[in-house]
């Protein structure tokens, strides 16, 4: 049945910011579903309050609302627009969650809305634990045996019936206190006694142990006329055990028979049926027990999920776009195969190649979480390599994280595992960690049997003997000593193995581009093969290319003009999803400008490693020597360096001068070479704070001595506020160089010296802090893309911290010193390109604190607020454009150029936009929650409005934090920020709100004329009581409070507070940590409470500004 | 539990030369070539199946083939006797990209390369396999040959065996693989006779499960089937040309009509040509488990497994229905006679390898006896209530 006609329009949540277990993956997936469905012909209306994605770009869209995803906001956007169907299955656990709400509450049916691709009742059944095991028992199909016991004589006969091993997990109880896991029996006596014991209503969950056994994926599609096919399979690295977005995986399925194979492809598509699921994709779970082929089924996602990316990227299938077609009325045969361009969509794709994915983790960004992996999912990000081989993509893999390690082993990296012993390795090895790989690696290398190693970990043999093959190839390498001792099937069989050149240089004691030289010279040179869904069997017409050594190279010539764009690689915190749009935008804006656009990424979860998105795309990893070879492939005339963060800009000194486009690799080092930089601002009479250089202890003393504290300290060359601190005196000076010395890759690499210094500079207490975006052009034009003001105070990172457009409190005068001192130093940086510049206003004077010549994480934000594409522009400005053509082309307004803001909020009716940062703490329950100068935010919200106090408020909405409409406000403030935080307690005791405080907090708060209704006793820093009444943590857990505000600052911080913010945490109380939040908390919800929630689309906020700008400037 | 096969130290260096002189390095693995000159031969096809390497090796129907595995690693889960297709495996030599130096699955009782040493198959591992099969893909199936090759002569000496080699076009390779004598199968209600042109055991498991099945030999003549009063008369798949297999084509212008008739990939073939169609070779065949066919009574798509070089053409075959589409190429899949109790799809909805999805067909088979004997004889067959089964 071809498209229905019956429906006109349709609405499209996205997923929300990024978040751990929900990341871009589902900007990729809703992209693709904006495009089609609008190639369709539909009118599309989109719901995301993420702005940093690819979606939310106005042109996607017919209208794109950046909105919290909430029901009552989505409610509004459906009274507004009235779509007639809603599609749910794009946007994550999120989509579905609100879809559900919307269908529960009725609003679907009062508006009239269809849901399609999903249905409510198949959305249940899959969700609920229940109702699915009853299902899938139905059908024959086997889930994990379970039962309930609420004794020891019911826990008896259960255990009769599930058989050991169990895991016993005691109900109502939180953090996992009471969980055991039985093989023996007597074992289990104890630990279904321990289970009942520490469950306050004595009831246990007794649950088959699959622990150990090996997990699968498929994913699968099904049209509304019952055909069902796999679109790929998944073997995960790791067993049971570990959530499969924590697990290494790999695909296709390496170690099933073809009838296990089939077994498991049965049972996917009856539980598909079953479930209900009438069209789209869906992702099911299966574990497999070694001993026997016994296969259960672990869970079901009725919709695209994670893995529906991996998928898509390992087999070149688009499952979103055709989930898409299918959801409206298409069936899989009516749909061609956009690779083959020839054969149709139903069929099941077969690769000819292996591809491996690994989770990123950003452990060392949260002090206080273990880096044990477990059953909930804490990754931040993944890569995807592509190598004829499992041991070839492992190595890819591996150096594709950008870890500091080049593969397996043979590197620098592999020296920290080398000084272990081997018991402990051993013993390490049984717990999951990020480290693991490695420590296998290394047990193998000593000679560890690998069926122990394989038995300790569950890592199955196959897995462990190709390891092995590695292990073995590195020992022949090491052994042949030099690269003139090896032949041309020797080169080419180490390189088959995925072996860096890199690897190689570190084996033999020699360079990276001596090694690249004898290889080349001994013919062994990368060959580029092609992802085609059908392992050659048709001609494939998508350029989808990766690297590896064989005969055959399959690149065909361009026609245009070639410009490589380097991507960001894996997401991680401080360099997420805003650099994948960045770096997509200048493939649209190069390919617009009549370039072939060569994209080069190893992030399958991005919208830039869709095959769609560029010209051509290589599926790499973003290392010198990979570069190189693509660089030799396709003869570009230029690569893009500055647009996908820290990751492509670390290598624009190893690629040749001439095709690094845009800001030279000299400004690039000025900007970042202290002195160079200092010197840079003092000639230029731009104001910086105090400070130095310290390459030890002594030094950064000395600096503080005549800097005066408190001080910022942070290593040179970081991203993300990678182990910044502020101190506040000698003593935490000292422990904080003494951290510094040992940290991670400045301790992997020797720890502080001369070159690897430390920057102490003082920290301005109070500041306001300043974003500004710009760009340049090569003949010296220069235009402004926004001025960011920080709600944050100076001192909490500004990836962490909310801003807004235009800035709420800087006055005219601050904001043109601004401007003038961004266009000096971009004119002084000789920049071509982006620019973003960082102050910090104090009393009215303008320090600068950092200026970066790239795109920041700032730019989609800027584009959303502002309506012009600044990433596009700088694209076209890098491959040699000016900014007077670019305004005659109509990529940028004329009005852009007049050097003043776009958006000042002065005059006409004009908006205001607000970023808010969004935290992974939920998911690491011992880490603190205060804000400090190290990032940890995984993701961004906006919120945009009138005024800034609504935009504040939907940004907090939107960011999973809603303010409370009224309640108990509990404040707990530092002295110093008593004044402030007065006029935030009369404006919510105003509200209604009535005030709880701590007895300092307190008395100040009724001295200047704020009733207290509540004052709590104090916590000591252990969480005991010090002082009589019930205390704060008692009164969160109580549900008696609404909102804290906890302000710790100065000596003590980190513990200061740290069980109140814990309580909030727990308790789901929205907790805010700096006085300025809940200023603007107290502002926003003011205006929030006293006006009607208004929802508009972005291009009617664009275009109005435009028309308000273009009226002002005429 | 698994053991650690020795490391493949040093192995013997290879070359893989087609008959148009293209070649392509690797590394001699399996049995060593017993032939003069050290030499195997064939037609090289590729398979792009990613599981089901053993049932693919043993199926009869590459009798005079030399299959190329596009997924590059073949051998890791090992070999059982429980995945044979067939008592051996007939094809000439197997090509991979990389062999696993270990076997891991709880079923496996034995490696790929011992598996494949103790049947006497030579293979070639280290091959840029997708060159190879971009090669066939675009100029078709061709002869080649392989063996031990460590300079310039032995190269020589390849592509001279590959010149010689006829590939498969006019040559009998059914007689190769038929079984020498009859033999029963199966415990299902019906009585089927099956023609081994080159039967996969897992045909003979899924006839089995509606009928007893006694295989004969593929030149055994109309009467001697019709003496053994069957209810069905099946057709298997097979190796080779169709026109090299007039016997059975012989014996179905006595058996149409007066038998049920089931044909199954080359047995397709031979229907179609009985029935006075033409057959025609495809220019490098289907040989996969994900090929998409549309079954035009319903509209349903069934992702097929299949294995085949040569096929009927469509509108060739008077008196026919066009049953079955391939939705990749648009060949005929398969056909049901108008007006003789005969239908045929050219795929194997007997799987091993591949998906389940078309299973139903052996079922049709059994309905199709049912509707042509009438009730009382399927009452005697299946034991149902004569009215209930009319």
């Amino acid at each position: 049945m071809p498209r229905r006609d019956d429906i006109g329009s349709i609405l499209i949540i996205g997923s929300g910011p990024i978040v751990i277990g929900q990341a871009c993956e589902f900007d990729y997936s809703g992209t693709q579903a904006c495009r089609v469905l609008r190639e369709e012909g539909y009118r599309v209306v989109l719901a995301n309050s993420n702005p940093a994605t690819i979606m939310t770009d106005p042109e996607f869209a017919d209208a794109t609302y950046v909105e919290p995803l909430d029901a009552a906001v989505l409610e509004a956007i459906i009274a507004r627009e009235r779509p007639d169907a809603l599609l749910p299955t794009l946007g994550g656990q999120t989509a579905l969650n609100l879809a559900t709400e919307l269908a529960n509450s009725g609003v679907l049916d009062r508006y009239g809305v269809e849901m399609i691709g999903a249905s409510e009742q198949a959305i249940n059944t899959a969700e609920d634990r229940d109702r699915f095991r009853q299902a899938m028992t139905e059908i024959g199909l086997r889930c994990a045996r379970s039962a309930i016991a609420h004794s020891m004589d019911e826990a008896r006969l259960a255990i009769d019936e599930i058989g050991l091993p169990v895991i016993i997990r005691p109900a109502y109880i939180l953090g996992g206190e009471g969980t055991g896991f039985a093989t023996m029996p007597d074992e289990f006596e104890a630990a279904a006694a321990a289970g009942l014991d520490a469950s306050p209503i004595s009831e246990i969950l007794i649950e088959q142990s699959v622990k150990g056994w090996k997990e699968f994926e498929l994913e699968v599609m099904r049209d509304h006329a019952d055909n069902c096919v796999v679109i790929c399979s998944i073997e995960n690295f790791d067993a049971m055990g570990v959530h499969t977005g924590d697990s290494i995986t790999v695909a296709p399925t390496q170690t099933l028979s073809d009838v296990e194979y089939q077994q498991m492809r049965d049972a996917a598509f009856a539980c598909m049926r079953r479930i209900g699921v009438e069209t789209g994709g869906s992702n099911v779970q299966f574990a497999v027990n070694p001993a026997n082929g016994e296969q259960i089924i672990i869970e079901m996602n009725p919709r695209v999920s994670r893995s529906s990316a991996l998928a898509s990227k390992a087999t070149g299938f688009p499952i979103a776009k055709i989930a898409a077609r299918l959801a409206v009325g298409y069936t899989l045969d009516e749909i061609t195969n956009d690779i083959t361009g020839e054969t149709p969509a139903s069929f099941e794709p077969t690769i000819d190649y292996v591809v491996t994915k690994i989770p990123r983790w950003a452990f060392e960004k949260l002090p206080g979480a273990a880096p044990v992996l477990g059953p909930q999912m804490q990754s931040v990000g993944e890569v995807m390599a592509i190598g004829r081989t499992f041991p070839e993509s492992l190595q890819k893999a591996l150096r594709s994280l950008e870890q500091g390690r080049f593969g397996l082993n043979s590197d620098a990296g592999e020296a920290q595992y080398a000084e272990r012993p081997t018991a402990e390795l051993l013993d390490a090895i049984r717990t999951p960690t990020p480290e693991r790989v490695f420590e296998m690696a290394e047990l193998l290398r000593r000679g560890a049997d690998a069926d122990e190693v394989s038995s300790i970990t569950g890592v199955d043999p196959w897995f462990v003997d190709q390891m092995l093959a590695i292990i073995d190839e590195r020992a022949a390498l090491e052994a042949a000593g030099s690269p003139s001792r090896l032949g041309r099937r020797a080169w080419k069989r180490a390189k088959q193995l995925g072996f860096a050149d890199a690897q190689l240089a570190w084996l033999w004691g020699t360079g990276e581009a001596e090694v690249r030289a004898a290889r080349l010279e001994a013919g062994v040179r990368a060959t580029f093969k092609t992802v085609d869904t059908c392992a050659a069997e048709f001609d494939a017409r998508t350029p989808y290319h990766y690297s590896t050594y064989e005969d055959e190279d399959e690149i065909r010539a361009g026609t245009r003009p070639r410009m490589i764009i380097l991507g960001s690689g894996p997401n991680r915190i401080g360099q997420g999803i805003e650099f994948d749009y960045c770096c997509v935008h200048a493939s649209f804006a190069l390919r617009d400008a009549g370039y072939e656009t060569v994209m080069v990424n190893c992030n399958p979860e991005t919208v830039s490693t869709d095959y769609d998105t560029s010209d051509r795309l290589y599926f790499e990893p973003l290392t010198t020597e990979d570069v190189l070879n693509i660089i030799d492939a396709e003869d570009p005339v230029g690569v893009i360096v500055s647009l996908g963060g820290q990751t492509p800009l670390k290598l624009a000194s190893e690629l040749p001068a001439e095709l690094v486009c845009g800001t030279p690799a000299d400004s690039i080092d000025l900007a970042e070479d202290r002195e160079r930089w200092n010197a840079l601002c003092a000639a230029l009479a731009i104001p910086q704070p105090p400070g130095g250089t310290a390459a030890g202890p002594a030094e950064a003393a000395a600096i503080c001595d005549d800097i005066g504290f408190p001080a910022l300290v942070r290593p040179s060359y970081v991203l993300g506020g990678r182990a910044m601190t502020v101190v506040y005196d000698h003593d935490e000076l000292a422990v904080t160089m003494a951290e510094l010395a040992q940290f991670s890759s400045l301790g992997r690499e020797g720890g502080l010296s001369a070159e690897r210094p430390v920057l102490v500079d003082r920290f301005l207490e109070d500041a306001i802090e300043v974003d500004v975006d710009s760009l340049r052009d090569r003949t010296g034009d220069w235009m402004l893309g926004g001025i960011m003001e920080h709600v944050e105070q100076a001192g909490v990172h500004s990836g962490d911290s909310a801003c807004a457009i235009p800035p709420p409190s800087l006055s005219a005068e601050t904001q043109q010193t601004i401007v003038t001192y961004t266009r000096r130093l971009a004119d002084s940086l000789g920049v071509v390109g982006l620019l973003n510049v960082q102050f910090a206003v104090k009393a009215g004077e303008v320090f600068v604190i950092e200026a970066n010549p790239r795109a920041s994480r700032t730019v989609p934000f800027v584009a959303k607020a502002t309506g012009v594409s600044l990433a596009k522009a700088a694209a076209r400005v890098m491959a040699g454009e000016t900014l007077d053509e670019l305004v005659a082309d109509g990529m940028l307004p004329g009005w852009s150029r007049n050097g003043q803001l776009p958006a000042d909020g002065r005059t006409g009716p004009r908006h205001v936009a607000v970023k808010e940062a969004v935290l992974p703490f939920g998911r690491f329950p011992s880490v603190d929650t205060v804000l400090g100068p190290e990032m940890r935010s995984t993701g961004e919200v906006m919120g945009i409005d009138a005024t800034f106090g609504l935009a504040f408020a939907k940004s907090q909405i939107a960011a999973g934090d809603a303010l409370p409409s009224g309640g108990t406000v509990l404040l707990t403030l530092a002295d110093r920020d008593k004044p402030e935080g007065l006029e935030a307690a009369r404006v919510l005791s105003e509200l209604g709100f009535d005030i709880a405080a701590t007895a300092g907090t307190a008395g100040y708060l009724r001295g200047n004329g704020v009733a207290v209704a509540t004052e709590v006793a104090k916590l000591s820093v252990d969480g005991h009581e010090t002082s009589p009444g019930e205390d704060s943590v008692q009164l969160i857990a109580a549900g008696r409070i609404q909102l804290v505000v906890n302000t710790p600052r100065g000596r003590g911080a980190q513990i200061d507070g740290r069980h109140i913010r814990a309580a909030a945490r727990t308790h789901h109380v929205p907790c805010l940590t700096t006085v300025a939040a809940a200023r603007a908390a107290a502002t926003g919800l003011r205006e929030w409470l006293a006006s009607d929630l208004q929802v508009r689309p972005l291009q009617e906020f664009h275009a109005e500004l435009d028309a308000s700008m273009r009226r002002e400037h005429a | 539990m698994t053991t650690v096969k020795s490391n493949l130290a040093a192995p013997a260096p290879g070359a893989l030369v087609l008959t148009d002189g293209t070649a392509f390095e690797g590394e001699m693995i399996g049995a060593p070539i017993e032939t003069p000159g050290g030499v195997a031969s064939g037609e090289v096809v590729f398979n792009t199946v990613m599981t089901g390497y053993q049932e693919v090796i043993t199926d009869p129907s590459y009798a005079g083939q030399i299959i190329a595995f596009t997924y590059p690693h073949i051998g890791n889960y090992g070999t059982t006797p429980n995945d044979a297709e067939s008592r051996r495996p007939y094809c000439r030599g197997v090509v991979i990209r990389d062999l696993a130096r270990r076997r891991s699955n709880w079923r496996a009782d034995g490696d790929l390369d011992a598996y494949l040493a103790r049947h006497g198959v030579a293979g070639i591992a280290g091959v840029d396999t997708r060159r190879l099969t971009r090669h066939v893909r675009d100029y078709g199936a061709m002869p080649g040959a392989f063996g031990p090759a460590a300079d310039d002569e032995a190269l020589e000496r390849l592509a001279a065996a590959a010149r010689a080699e006829p590939g498969t076009a006019g040559v009998d390779l059914v007689g190769e693989v038929t079984t020498a004598e009859p033999y029963t199968a199966g415990d299902g209600p019906w009585r089927v006779v099956a023609y081994d042109l080159g039967i996969k055991r897992a045909i003979t498991a899924n006839l089995g499960r509606i009928a007893t099945v006694e295989v004969v030999p593929a030149a055994t003549p109309a009467d001697a089937v019709l003496a053994r009063e069957p209810d069905g008369v099946f057709l298997s798949n097979g190796p080779g040309d169709p026109q090299m297999a007039g016997g059975v084509i012989g014996a179905l212008g006595d058996l149409l009509g007066k038998v049920p008739i089931f044909g199954i990939c080359l047995g397709q073939q031979v229907l179609g040509l009985a029935l006075g169609g033409r057959s025609y070779k495809l220019p490098f065949g289907h040989h996969g488990g994900n090929v998409p066919v549309r079954d035009e009574s319903t509209g349903r798509i069934e992702i097929t497994s299949q294995n085949h070089n040569f096929a009927v053409e469509s509108g060739s075959v008077p008196g026919v229905d066009e049953t079955h589409v391939c939705l990749n190429d648009g060949s005929l899949e398969g056909f049901a006679c108008r007006d003789l109790p005969a239908f045929a799809v050219q795929y194997h909805p007997e799987a091993s390898p591949g998906p389940h999805d078309s299973r139903y067909l052996f079922d049709r088979f059994a309905d199709l006896m049912s509707e042509f004997w009438g009730p009382t004889r399927t009452a005697q067959r299946i034991g149902a209530d004569p009215g209930g089964a009319g």
